[in-house]
């Protein structure tokens, strides 16, 4: 019924076509709505003391003083929000065996990490409650604290949670069979261990909430800087016993999130109580500081790799075991153990071998948790296989493009699947890995390289292969029990001026949704795509849905946003087939006029049938009902997930006297399937690299032998600035989903899930006359001349 | 210690007067209220943030007295006296228009909080540099944190505002006499 998605010549074309984002210029006015700026009338200001230990037993807390300081309206301490707040637990069904403490908003008798929220002060300024804390004095026991990793696993060591037997949380195995024969058989086997620090999302504008409970109606509004309102509306529902539809989520411009505001925080929970307690809106802030200590940290991983490969460089099989440190507690309620899970899923993934083995081990630590975080698993897994790839390709005495273009499947094999159990519909390894030949010019870089070699300059080349997931189905969290939608619902109208408001459940960071979805609605229903109004991110206003996580806002929303405009196109048609007795199937819409189908000629505009339908019902046909709103769910069927595909390459130089890597340009090849928006998508992939440059160079959580974080600021702990970063060049391969009209994948994760493993094979590739090897991320100068035996 | 509430906080005030955007403005702060503190709490100018309260991101950067200056480094008390431009004013008065503009063609934003941070070091740059290279400009940049975008776009988007007005300016002005 409509004509291809990708023309671009045809009115209203948007699909595919690289326009700028409407609701932008707002912010660069300075006139953004963050949950930083709101102000509400008689608004309170929270503040927290934080634990300055790891792992201590409260004994007792005196907060007297703080209480009687004038413009303190509330002091509350763990006992006061437990009596009106269920706790939670971060386990989910799916991980069989998965164990977590039970959670409250403050604690009760004990602090598990230094920077836990202990105490609540709510006052009339945010300067007053931190005055007040200062008047708190907490009485400790410090227990043993659990600190580094592998003291963690022993039998016997202390332990986080001193009731259990052990600090483990999960294990998971998997196993195709036929790895030790194929161990056995194999010519060459490549053995190595990795290390991967912490790091953390830094977003620019840190977590922010305003609870505003109305105790007259029982009618909780809270104003959350967070991908996914409908998940908090119904935490906050269930949680706080407030029926869900009293519970209203607003989710205004958001100062970026890359899944770190998708997570229950404690002091988040406890917002929403101290404004139950008082009956006025409470807002809360973390500085900088304090989100360092409490927002989620990632990554964290120690990973002892194996493969097999035989004299003609096939890989043959791999064995790994990933032990992963998440801190005190599994997060809810996603839990903390999805990364590793899709570490030991993802590992390999982009190649043809059938045998693999890998184990997890998922440990508490007392520090503050781990958890999604962008590119979920993927750094990681991508790192390990393309770093064994190119020790292969060394042994074997192959070029690294040559022994991937070797391994990765074909593109003619699809469907296929990893041996890790991941269906994969359709990928494109082999036209990716020749775009990045090209687009690189790969031999004229390697001769470059050479050249400069002789001359004392040591660069390097790095190529990493990857898969993404993307469109999760419920089989991501449904299955585990979480009330975590997978589905998308939007309410588009017909306005009584003719213009489309689309009021839809996918939620916008920065990315674009809002732009997207409006490209695919004017484009479906044939108007321009000013006369479309996107609404999102307020419980009340759109109907319920995933929101924005694991890359699905394209391919689930903008799934959602066509069918619904095709829905509306066929309601707006058939109105107008009454109006110009005509068949509706004889009309379109092109350019907010009703034509005919084959004379294209305007018969009629859409703002008249609005007019008509709104104003006039009594000149339209007896029985006549024009549905002029439609809404509309979609939940991906077919395959679990839609797998994207992608290559990368990286050029650097490492300065070998000082340990410094520069680096000099970055290359992108990315299969998303359809692209709404080639502009947004290439700057979801270069923000996205950047992200993953960081974690290979600089960022790391460091913390001291007493469990306290060491460079907590953002003069300490390392992020990619301007001059740091290379230009990013980028290219694409096509290839839609079948599962859906709109055919479109994620993007927003792939840049992040390759880019470090590249940045580790070009650093290796450049040290390779040294003789040097690097398996550790981040790659810090001190690591670089380490490896050179030059510190 | 018996004390008399709100009064205090009222004792404690400093009145401190600035030009902000172009109008005489006076407001009341505590001596160790900053100067961002001031501008968004005290005149609701919400476009300059606060990203670490420590000069390390940006996020803050005003113009003070036409310098770019960190509103989280300074104390209100110290702007006595200052003119002040933030983004809400650079934004009225049509200086930066290109700029905005060209951020915006070229999406050289995503969630927008480093933005007006990134549209005052770009005009002072500008300003100084007429036409500075990608270097140049990344050099510029290195005290603005982004979280989002990967900086490519910013660079692309002030380079080309610098190509565009030094074309404009080489061209004779309009209306000139031949
Ligand atoms: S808030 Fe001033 S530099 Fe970050
Ligand atoms: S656009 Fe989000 S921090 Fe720059």
């Amino acid at each position: 019924m409509s004509a291809p998605l990708t023309s671009l010549d045809r009115p209203n074309s948007y699909i595919g076509r690289a326009v700028p984002r409407p609701n932008a210029k707002r912010l660069l006015a300075g006139r953004g709505r963050y949950v930083t700026d709101i102000r509400l009338p008689r608004m309170l200001h929270a503040a927290f003391l934080r634990s300055s230990h790891a792992h201590a037993r409260i004994i007792s807390i005196d907060a007297e003083a703080a209480r009687a300081l004038p413009g303190v309206h509330l002091v509350a301490t763990g006992p006061d929000l437990a009596k009106i707040c269920t706790p939670w637990t971060g386990t989910l069904d799916h991980f069989k065996g998965m164990t977590s403490e039970p959670q409250l908003p403050l604690p009760l008798e004990r602090v598990v990490w230094a920077g836990q929220a202990v105490v609540a002060v709510v006052a009339e300024s945010r300067a007053l409650a931190e005055d007040a804390l200062e008047l708190i004095s907490v009485d400790y026991e410090e227990l043993p604290a659990v600190v580094d990793l592998d003291a963690a696993r022993q039998s016997g060591a202390e332990r986080v949670n001193p009731a259990v037997g052990s600090n483990i949380c999960f294990r998971a195995q998997l196993d195709s069979g036929g790895v030790d024969d194929a161990f056995a058989s194999a010519l060459h086997v490549i053995e190595q261990d990795f290390s991967f620090g912490r790091h953390t999302p830094v977003t620019l504008e840190p977590r922010a909430i305003i609870a505003d409970y109305e105790s007259e109606s029982g009618m909780l509004t809270v104003h959350h800087a967070t991908q996914t309102p409908y998940q908090f509306q119904d935490l906050y529902s269930r949680h706080y016993g407030i029926p869900e539809a009293r519970v209203r989520v607003i989710a205004p411009d958001i100062g970026g999130s890359f899944g770190m505001k998708l997570h229950v925080y404690h002091e988040d929970m406890a917002v929403v109580g101290l404004s139950m307690l008082l009956g006025r809106p409470v807002k809360y802030v973390a500085d900088r500081i304090e989100s360092f200590v409490s927002d989620i940290h990632a990554r964290d991983h120690q990973v002892k790799a194996r493969m097999a490969v035989d004299a003609a460089g096939k890989i043959l099989a791999m064995d790994v075991h990933d032990v992963t440190a998440i801190g005190a507690f599994s997060t809810y309620p996603r839990t903390s153990v999805v990364e590793g899970n899709q570490v030991i899923r993802l590992i390999g993934a982009p190649y043809d071998f059938k045998s693999y083995r890998a184990a997890l081990e998922v440990v508490f630590q007392n520090k503050v948790q781990t958890s999604q975080y962008r590119a979920v698993g993927h750094p990681i897994a991508c790192a390990v296989t393309e770093r064994m790839v190119d020790l292969a390709a060394a042994r074997v005495g192959l070029d690294p493009l040559a022994m991937r273009a070797n391994n990765v499947i074909a593109d003619d094999a699809y469907p296929t699947a990893s041996p890790t159990g991941y269906k994969f519909e359709a990928l494109s390894h082999q036209a990716c890995l020749e775009r990045l030949r090209r687009l690189m010019d790969y031999d004229a870089l390697r001769a470059e390289q050479a050249e400069l070699r002789r001359r004392g300059i040591h660069r390097g080349i790095g190529i990493a292969t990857f898969v993404e997931i993307t469109n999760p189905s419920p089989a991501f969290y449904g299955v585990g029990g979480a009330r975590i939608s997978s589905q998308d619902g939007a309410t588009l109208s017909l306005t009584p001026s003719g213009e489309v408001r689309c009021a839809i459940s996918v939620t916008e960071q920065g990315q674009g949704t809002e732009a997207i979805i409006s490209q695919i609605v004017a484009d479906q229903l044939g108007v321009a795509q000013e006369h479309v109004k996107i609404l999102t991110g307020d419980t009340e206003v759109t109907p319920h849905g995933g929101a924005t996580w694991a890359c699905r806002g394209a391919g689930i929303g903008g799934e959602t946003a066509l069918q619904a405009a095709r829905q509306l196109k066929a309601n707006i048609l058939e109105i107008a087939g009454l109006i110009l007795q005509e068949q509706p199937a004889a009309l379109d819409i092109v350019d907010g006029q009703v034509v005919g189908k084959a004379t294209q000629k305007p018969r009629l505009s859409v703002a008249e049938i609005a007019r008509i339908s709104y104003f006039r019902s009594d000149t339209l046909p007896p029985g006549t009902q024009a549905q002029l709103t439609v809404s509309h769910h979609f939940a991906p069927q077919g395959y679990p997930f839609a797998f994207t595909n992608g290559i990368q390459g990286c050029y650097l130089e490492v300065d070998v006297d000082t340990g410094f890597v520069k680096l000099l340009k970055h290359y992108v090849v990315e299969d998303c399937g359809r692209i709404i928006n080639p502009m947004l998508v290439d700057e979801q992939l270069r923000g996205g690299v950047v992200q993953g440059l960081g974690a290979a160079l600089f960022e790391e959580c460091r913390y001291g032998e007493t469990g306290q974080l060491l460079n907590g600021s953002l003069a300490d702990y390392l992020v990619p600035m301007a001059m740091e970063m290379p230009d990013i060049v980028i290219d694409h391969v096509e290839t839609p989903t079948a599962d859906t009209i709109l055919g479109a994948k994620g993007c927003g994760e792939a840049g992040t899930a390759a880019a470090s493993a590249c940045v580790l094979n070009a650093v290796n590739d450049a040290l390779t006359t040294f003789g040097a090897s690097i398996n550790a991320i981040p790659i810090t100068p001190a690591r670089v001349l380490k490896a050179l035996n030059r510190y | 210690m018996s004390r008399a509430g709100d009064l205090d906080e009222a004792d404690d005030a400093v009145r401190v007067r600035m030009v902000v955007n172009g109008r005489k403005t006076a407001c009341d702060v505590a001596p160790r209220d900053t100067l961002v503190d001031c501008l968004r709490n005290q005149l609701e100018l919400t476009g300059t943030h606060a990203g670490c309260e420590m000069g390390a991101c940006g996020a803050c950067l005003v113009q003070l007295d036409g310098r770019a200056v960190h509103a989280c480094l300074m104390f209100a008390v110290q702007a006595d006296g200052a003119r002040i431009d933030t983004i809400e004013g650079l934004a009225e008065s049509g200086v930066i228009a290109d700029l905005q503009a060209e951020f915006h063609r070229r999406n050289a934003l995503q969630c927008g909080f480093c933005t007006p941070g990134m549209l005052m070091t770009a005009h002072d740059l500008l300003s100084h540099d007429a036409r500075p290279d990608r270097e140049t400009i990344r050099d510029a940049l290195s005290g603005n944190f982004c979280r989002c975008t990967g900086y490519e776009a910013i660079v692309d988007a002030i380079a080309a505002v610098a190509e565009a007005r030094t074309t404009k300016a080489s061209q004779p002005a309009e209306g000139s006499s031949s």
